[in-house]
């Protein structure tokens, strides 16, 4: 009886500390290591400034938005929310990227998606072959989903947050869609402080 | 007191916005389908489509449905729900209408249900109006002249 509980002991103690491994060690560094992937992927989109790669993220701080032009809600709210932020931030600002990567390749030309984000500073349209596009979705971790409508018309569901990124191309943090503009400005200028 | 005064003060102006989407003559027929407000957002340079959003009560006692819209602005319109599940904006064509409740009022609002409008025959302005027609199950179509507002316009004004 007392060997049997002996077992039992020795169990719950090594039970115990595989969690802590797990729990203390091991999951934070692969959520780490999957925060540094993000963004990461052998992707090549076209943008108004040229091949749009991973590379690209790197070299100065940039914010990564996945929309299209046909979006009736979520696109110009955030595209008029980051104008808002701009403003708040002042001459700092200017130090942000702000990449539009359609989900519609299949609607949204680069020039449309120009003439639909130009007027925000800072902001570079991003668009590629379709592949390349659900290729760069899988690397932002972001998805998208065809809607049908009638007259064989669609819209897209799409991922709404808003991803930073830090001159080193790593991910730094996410707004999400309505986020407190205050907490918004607060991420957006530590991420440019941090450059 | 003073405080207090000030506090009320500062509440009825950041209330004024609101007031702006108020539709003209709105409250006419309380025994029938109205639109309480309503607006339109702004569009984007070159954007093919846009979302307006209205407050439609019901001041009836039979249920009636909103059934369909259309624009002299827009090729076409469709009724449509947004949903976020996650991070993740979800869109819902509501192609059976939407229900405005005997005695209720159906809101549509941004971040919800909006009337789209498709096939834009040009930007929508902020400080034009654009005219929009409601048609019902039963109540007779309605044609409200909606103010269009910000691109990112809540129903509280920005």
């Amino acid at each position: 009886m007392p060997r049997f509980a002996i077992t039992i002991g020795a169990g719950f103690a090594l039970c115990l500390c595989v969690a802590v491994v797990w729990f203390g060690v091991l999951a934070p560094r692969m959520e780490a290591r999957n925060a540094d992937a993000i963004g990461r992927g052998d992707y090549r989109l076209d943008s108004t400034s040229g091949p749009f790669t991973q590379a690209t993220l790197t070299g100065k701080p940039s914010a990564v938005f996945f929309g299209f032009t046909h979006c009736p809600d979520v696109c110009p709210t955030t595209l008029g929310d980051i104008s808002l932020w701009q403003e708040k931030l002042g001459d700092q600002a200017a130090d942000l990227r702000i990449f539009f990567i359609t989900v519609d390749p299949e609607r949204d030309t680069l020039e449309m998606l120009d003439q639909y984000v130009t007027w925000l500073p800072g902001a570079i349209a991003v668009t590629g072959p379709e592949p390349q596009i659900r290729s760069a979705e899988r690397a932002f971790r972001a998805i998208s989903e065809k809607v049908p409508l009638e007259n064989g018309d669609y819209t897209m569901g799409h991922t709404s947050k808003l991803l930073l990124f830090g001159a080193d191309g790593a991910l730094f943090d996410t707004i999400s869609y309505q986020e407190a503009t205050e907490s918004a400005v607060a991420k957006l200028r530590r991420l440019l402080d941090a450059a | 007191m003073k405080y207090l005064a000030l506090a009320s003060l500062l509440a009825l102006s950041s209330m004024s916005p609101a007031a702006a989407h108020v539709v003209a003559d709105a409250q006419a027929a309380p025994d029938g389908v109205t639109i309480v407000e309503g607006f339109a957002r702004a569009t984007l340079p070159g954007a093919p489509v846009a979302g307006a959003y209205v407050t439609i009560a019901n001041g009836g006692t039979i249920d009636d449905r909103l059934i369909g819209v259309s624009s002299p602005s827009a090729g076409r319109m469709e009724i449509h729900d947004m949903i976020m599940t996650g991070d993740t904006m979800k869109m819902i064509p509501l192609s059976d209408g939407l229900l405005i409740p005997a005695g209720g009022s159906a809101v549509l609002e941004p971040s919800g249900k909006h009337l789209m409008l498709m096939e834009l025959k040009g930007p929508l302005v902020e400080g034009d109006r654009v005219e929009v027609t409601l048609s019902f199950e039963h109540a007779a179509p309605i044609t409200v002249d909606l103010p269009v507002d910000t691109i990112n316009a809540t129903a509280h004004g920005h």
